[in-house]
C-alpha cells in the first residue's frame, strides 16, 4: 500500500515539479491541480516536465482564489481522480506546490502503514478554536459572503455588519455539526470516497459553497460523519502568522526542521535552494520511528508574533512608536527618582550607589549638564550630557537611558530647578519609583550665601513648580509609585523611610541599613522659614517645621541619624 | 485627516512628480541599459559625484544582496565616476551638470527615473555611502524579504541611517578601492536617538548619533534627520519627498507600528566617516549645494580643524544585524 498526494499548485510551477518528481520517483501516485489563473504556457511547461512519469496526473483546473469554493473543488476533483486512477493507494495526502517532504518517503509510507485507518486532519469545532482571523469562526457557517475579502475588504465588511444587524442566518444542513482546522490533511480511502461518494453530497457542496473559507471547513467537517478514528492533527508542518498567512521557511531554517521531524513543511520560499537541496536530493537520516516534534519551530514563530504585536516592552525605534498608554510599557525596567534627598544629605549619592548596589546619579534634568553618575560627558548607549540635546526630547533621553542600561537599576535625583516638562511622563510610568521631601528644595537656599529677596524669589517659584509636580503626582492617572513626605515628617525620623525605598530597589538585600547618609545641618532652617513668613512669603511645602529645631535638643547627635541595629 | 488637507497632500504629490517631469532635461543619457531590466527585477537608484574611490564595493555589495539593474545620476563627476559606471553591464548612467541643490538633492531626478523606469518594482534608493541591511541579510537575499514583503501586502521599508565611525581621527587609516569601508568605521552610536512623529507626512523623525553628540550638540534641531524609508515597492505615481526621508501619500510613511508591535525594519550603515570626509566637506562648502545653506557641512567644517574623534567609551563596534536588533536600532517584526 502508499499513500498518493494531491498537490494544488498556483505559483513557483518549478518547485511543484521538482517535488511531485520526488513523489512520483518513490512510488507514490500523485495528482496534481494547477490554479485555472496560471497563464497557458507555465501549465503546458509543467505538463511537459512530469510527462516521463506514468503516475503522475493533471486532474480539471479551477479558480482557486482564497477564501472561495474552488479550492475544495479542486481538491475534490483531484481527489476522485487519484482514487480512481491508483488502486494500491490507501491514504491520500493534500499537499500544495509549496510544501517540502522533510523526511524520506519510505518513513512516511511505514508511518501510515502502521496507522491503516487513521484519519490525520486537523478537526475543531467551533467553539474550540482560537486562531480564526477577524473574529468569524461559527458566523462562518451562518452568514452569506458574496464579497471578496481581500479586494472588497469594506463591503465584506458591512455585509457581515449588515446580516448581524437584521438577524439573518442560513440554515446549517440536518446531521453537519461545524468543525474546522488546517487546509492540509491525509485521509484514508475509505473516509475520502465516503465524502466524496455521498449520496446527499449534491445538497452539502451547495451548502457549504457560500460557507466562507470552506477550504478550512469541508472536509474538517464532514470527516467526522464517516471516519471511524480521527487524529485531530496535521502530518503538514505549517503555521500561520497573526496576519493569517503562512510563515516561510528559508535556508536557515534547516536545522530547526531537520529536528522536527516533521513529515511536510509548508510554506517554502521558492528560492530556497539550500532547503530543496537538502530534502529532496540527498538521502535523509531521520529515525524511523521518531514522531512529528515541531515544538521548537512552534516556539520561533511565536515569538516572532509576539515581536510584532507587543514588541519590546519601553523601546522606540524606527518601526516602534506607540501611541500614549499603548506602550506596553513607557520605559523597560524599573528606575528611582529621588526629589529632596540630595538636598538634605550631604553625601546621597554615593550612598545610595553603595547601599542599591548601583550607580546614582545627579540631576539627570537639570539646566546647567546632565548630571550622569560619576559625572561623565557620556553614558551608555553614547547618551550625551548636553543639557540642549536632552530638552530637545526628554522622553526620548529617559526611555534611550532606562533602555540602554538594561538589566542595572537606574537612581536619579530631581527636583523643581530641573526640567519639568518629563513630569507627567513619570508621574504615569508604572516603572517609576517617585520619592519626594517636599520643601526640600528650600535647604540649598538656606546654605546659599543670595541676598534674601533673591532668597525669596526663588523659594516663591520653587513652591510653585513643586506643588504643580505634586499635583502631577496625586492625579488620578498617576500610575508610578509615589511616596511623599514633607520635610518635617522626614527629618523627624529618616531611617524608616529610606528603609522602606531601598528595600523596594533591591529587595534581595535582606539586611538593614548599617550605615546612613549624613544629615546637613539644619540648626537655624526653622528661623529661615520664619524669615520667609515675615517677608511675606508662605512655605507650605516643609510640614510643621518647628522653629527651634536643632537647637532645643542638644543631646540629639547631628548628621548620622539613630540606626537601629 | 480632514478632506482638505488630504486634497492638499494630494497637490503636493503631484506638484512634486510635475517637477520630476520638467527636470528630466537636465539628465543626459550616457549608458541606458534599462532594456535589460526583466519585470520583477530589483532595482538601486542612486545620485553621486566623484565617489569613484568607493564605487566598486557599493557596487559589489548591492550585487550580492541579489539587486540586478542600478539607475544612476552621476552629478558632473571629474574623478572617473562616469567612466567606471558606464563599463558596467548592470548600470544604466545619466549624467547632470545642472544644480544639484536646485534638483532638491537629486530627488527630482531619481523620482522622474523611477517614475519612468521603477513602476511595479523594489526599489532601493541609496547613497554611495549607504549600506543597506535588514533581518536576516547574511543568510537571505534581499529578494526573501521583497517577497515577504509582497506576500504580507508591505509597500514601504524602514531603515534608519546609522552613522559608522573609526576610533580615533578620520585618516588615520586610508579607505582603499574595494575595502569594505566597516573595516575602518566600525563604531555606531547605540541608544541616543530622538523620535518625534512628523503630523503632516505620518513619518518618525530621527535625529541623534554621534553627528548630534559631536556637531550639533548646542543645536540640536538642526542635527541631520536620520530617518529613511528607502525600499519601496514603487508606483509611478509615489514621489519622495525629501530625499528618502518620507514619501507621498504617506501611507508609504507609515513603517512604524502604533500600538506596541514592532514592524519589520533595517538599517543604512553609514559610510560618510573615513578619510574621503574632509575632502568631501570642504568641496561641499565651496560648492554650496548642500541642505539648508549647508550648515550641515559648515558644522563639520568647524568641528573638523580639531581634529575630531566620534569614538567614545560608549561606542559599539558593529558585529551583524542581530546585534543592531537587540540593540533595538531595527526589527525582525514578525519576519522569522
Amino acid at each position: 500500500m502508499t499513500v498518493g498526494i494531491v498537490m494544488l499548485c498556483h505559483t513557483a510551477l518549478e518547485r511543484a515539479a521538482q517535488v511531485a518528481r520526488h513523489w512520483a520517483e518513490r512510488d507514490c501516485p500523485v495528482v496534481i491541480h494547477v490554479d485555472r489563473r496560471v497563464k497557458k504556457p507555465a501549465y503546458q511547461k509543467l505538463f511537459d516536465d512530469l510527462s516521463d512519469l506514468g503516475n503522475v496526473q493533471f486532474s480539471a483546473r479551477h479558480a482557486c482564489e482564497w477564501g472561495t469554493w474552488g479550492i475544495v473543488a479542486a481538491t475534490q476533483d483531484a481527489a476522485a481522480m487519484m482514487l480512481a486512477s491508483f488502486a494500491h493507494v490507501r491514504h491520500v495526502f493534500l499537499a500544495s506546490g509549496s510544501c517540502l517532504p522533510l523526511r524520506p518517503v519510505e518513513e512516511l509510507v511505514a508511518y501510515l502503514d502502521s496507522r491503516p485507518r487513521t484519519d490525520f486532519i486537523e478537526s475543531v469545532t467551533t467553539e474550540d478554536v482560537g486562531w480564526t482571523i477577524g473574529g468569524l469562526d461559527f458566523e462562518r457557517f451562518t452568514l452569506r459572503f458574496p464579497f471578496s475579502w481581500r479586494k472588497q475588504r469594506r463591503l465584506f465588511d458591512s455585509y457581515v455588519k449588515l446580516q448581524r444587524r437584521v438577524g439573518f442566518r442560513r440554515k446549517i444542513p440536518d446531521g453537519i455539526v461545524p468543525h474546522m482546522g488546517s487546509q492540509w490533511w491525509c485521509l484514508t480511502r475509505q473516509t475520502l470516497s465516503a465524502i466524496l461518494e455521498n449520496p446527499e453530497r449534491e445538497d452539502i457542496d451547495r451548502y457549504f459553497r457560500k460557507v466562507w473559507i470552506p477550504d478550512e471547513s469541508y472536509f474538517q467537517t464532514l470527516v467526522r460523519q464517516v471516519s471511524a478514528q480521527v487524529e485531530s492533527r496535521s502530518l503538514t508542518l505549517s503555521k500561520f502568522d497573526f496576519q493569517g498567512k503562512p510563515h516561510i521557511f528559508y535556508d536557515d531554517h534547516l536545522q530547526l526542521l531537520r529536528r522536527s521531524d516533521c513529515f511536510v513543511a509548508r510554506k517554502i520560499w521558492p528560492h530556497a535552494d539550500m532547503l530543496y537541496d537538502a530534502f529532496l536530493t540527498k538521502a535523509g537520516l531521520g529515525q524511523a520511528a521518531a514522531e512529528p516534534n515541531p515544538g521548537k519551530i512552534d516556539r520561533l514563530f511565536s515569538k516572532a508574533v509576539e515581536r510584532r504585536t507587543k514588541g519590546r516592552a519601553g523601546l522606540i525605534m524606527q518601526s516602534r512608536f506607540p501611541h500614549e498608554n499603548w506602550e506596553n510599557g513607557r520605559t523597560s525596567a524599573p528606575y528611582s527618582v529621588f526629589q529632596g534627598f540630595a538636598e538634605i544629605f550631604e553625601n546621597f549619592e554615593p550612598w545610595l550607589g553603595k547601599v542599591a548596589g548601583t550607580r546614582a546619579h545627579g540631576h539627570l534634568f537639570a539646566p546647567d549638564k546632565v548630571h550622569f553618575a560619576g559625572d561623565d560627558p557620556v553614558y551608555n548607549g553614547s547618551l550625551s550630557d548636553s543639557a540642549a540635546l536632552r530638552d530637545y526630547n526628554p522622553r526620548s533621553f529617559l526611555t534611550n537611558l532606562i533602555w540602554n542600561t538594561r538589566g542595572e537599576r537606574q537612581c536619579f535625583q530631581y527636583g523643581p530647578a530641573d526640567n519639568q516638562t518629563i513630569s507627567w511622563f513619570m508621574a504615569c510610568d508604572p516603572n517609576a519609583q517617585i520619592s519626594v521631601i517636599t520643601g526640600a528644595w528650600a535647604v540649598p537656599l538656606f546654605q546659599s550665601n543670595a541676598n534674601f529677596s533673591d532668597i525669596r524669589r526663588q523659594a516663591a517659584l520653587m513652591q510653585k513648580l513643586e506643588l504643580e509636580y505634586l499635583s502631577i503626582l496625586r492625579s488620578a492617572f498617576a500610575k508610578a509609585r509615589v511616596r511623599i513626605w514633607s520635610l518635617a515628617d522626614f527629618v523627624e525620623n529618616p531611617m524608616e523611610p529610606l528603609q522602606t525605598v531601598i528595600d523596594e530597589i533591591s529587595p534581595r538585600a535582606v539586611r538593614r541599613l548599617t550605615e546612613a547618609p549624613r544629615l546637613a545641618d539644619l540648626a537655624g532652617f526653622g528661623q529661615f522659614l520664619q524669615n520667609l513668613r515675615n517677608q511675606g512669603m508662605q512655605p507650605v511645602l516643609m510640614g510643621d517645621f518647628p522653629v527651634d529645631f536643632g537647637q532645643s535638643n542638644p543631646n540629639r547627635r547631628r548628621g548620622r541619624p539613630y540606626l537601629v541595629k | 485627516m480632514s478632506i482638505l488637507s488630504r486634497y492638499m497632500l494630494r497637490l503636493a504629490r503631484q506638484r512634486w512628480r510635475f517637477r520630476a517631469i520638467r527636470k528630466r532635461g537636465e539628465l543626459r543619457p550616457v549608458a541606458i541599459r534599462t532594456g535589460r531590466i526583466a519585470p520583477s527585477d530589483l532595482l538601486v537608484f542612486t545620485t553621486l559625484r566623484n565617489e569613484r574611490v568607493r564605487l566598486p564595493f557599493f557596487l559589489k555589495y548591492y550585487r550580492d544582496l541579489g539587486v540586478n539593474h542600478f539607475l544612476i545620476v552621476d552629478n558632473d563627476s571629474d574623478d572617473g565616476s562616469r567612466e567606471y559606471l558606464a563599463e558596467q553591464g548592470d548600470v544604466s548612467l545619466w549624467t547632470s551638470k545642472h544644480s544639484y541643490k536646485r534638483s532638491r538633492f537629486g530627488v527630482d531626478w531619481l523620482n522622474w527615473l523611477q517614475m519612468k523606469y521603477a513602476d511595479d518594482h523594489w526599489t532601493l534608493v541609496v547613497d554611495p555611502d549607504e549600506f543597506f541591511v535588514y533581518p536576516f541579510c547574511d543568510t537571505r537575499p534581499l529578494r526573501a524579504l521583497t517577497d515577504w514583503l509582497d506576500a504580507s501586502s508591505i509597500k514601504s521599508f524602514s531603515a534608519m541611517l546609522l552613522d559608522m565611525y573609526p576610533k580615533g581621527r578620520f585618516d588615520v587609516m586610508p579607505y582603499n578601492e574595494g575595502q569594505n569601508p566597516f573595516e575602518i568605521a566600525q563604531y555606531f552610536d547605540s541608544g541616543n536617538y530622538s523620535f518625534v512623529r512628523n503630523g503632516k507626512f505620518g513619518n518618525l523623525w530621527i535625529q541623534g548619533g554621534p553627528r548630534a553628540r559631536m556637531f550639533f550638540r548646542d543645536n540640536p534641531e538642526r542635527a541631520p534627520a536620520l530617518n529613511k524609508i528607502p525600499l519601496v515597492k514603487w508606483n509611478r505615481r509615489y514621489a519622495y519627498v525629501s530625499s528618502t526621508h518620507m514619501l507621498l501619500p504617506r501611507g508609504l510613511n507609515q513603517v512604524y507600528d502604533e500600538w506596541g508591535g514592532e514592524k519589520a525594519s533595517g538599517c543604512l550603515l553609514h559610510a560618510k566617516f573615513l578619510d574621503t570626509f574632509a575632502a568631501k566637506a570642504e568641496e561641499e562648502m565651496q560648492r554650496h549645494q548642500h541642505y539648508a545653506n549647508s550648515h550641515e557641512y559648515r558644522a563639520y567644517r568647524e568641528a573638523l580643524s580639531v581634529e575630531p574623534d566620534l569614538w567614545c567609551k560608549f561606542s559599539e563596534k558593529y558585529i551583524n544585524w542581530r546585534q543592531l536588533e537587540i540593540l533595538g536600532l531595527m526589527s525582525k517584526g514578525n519576519w522569522a
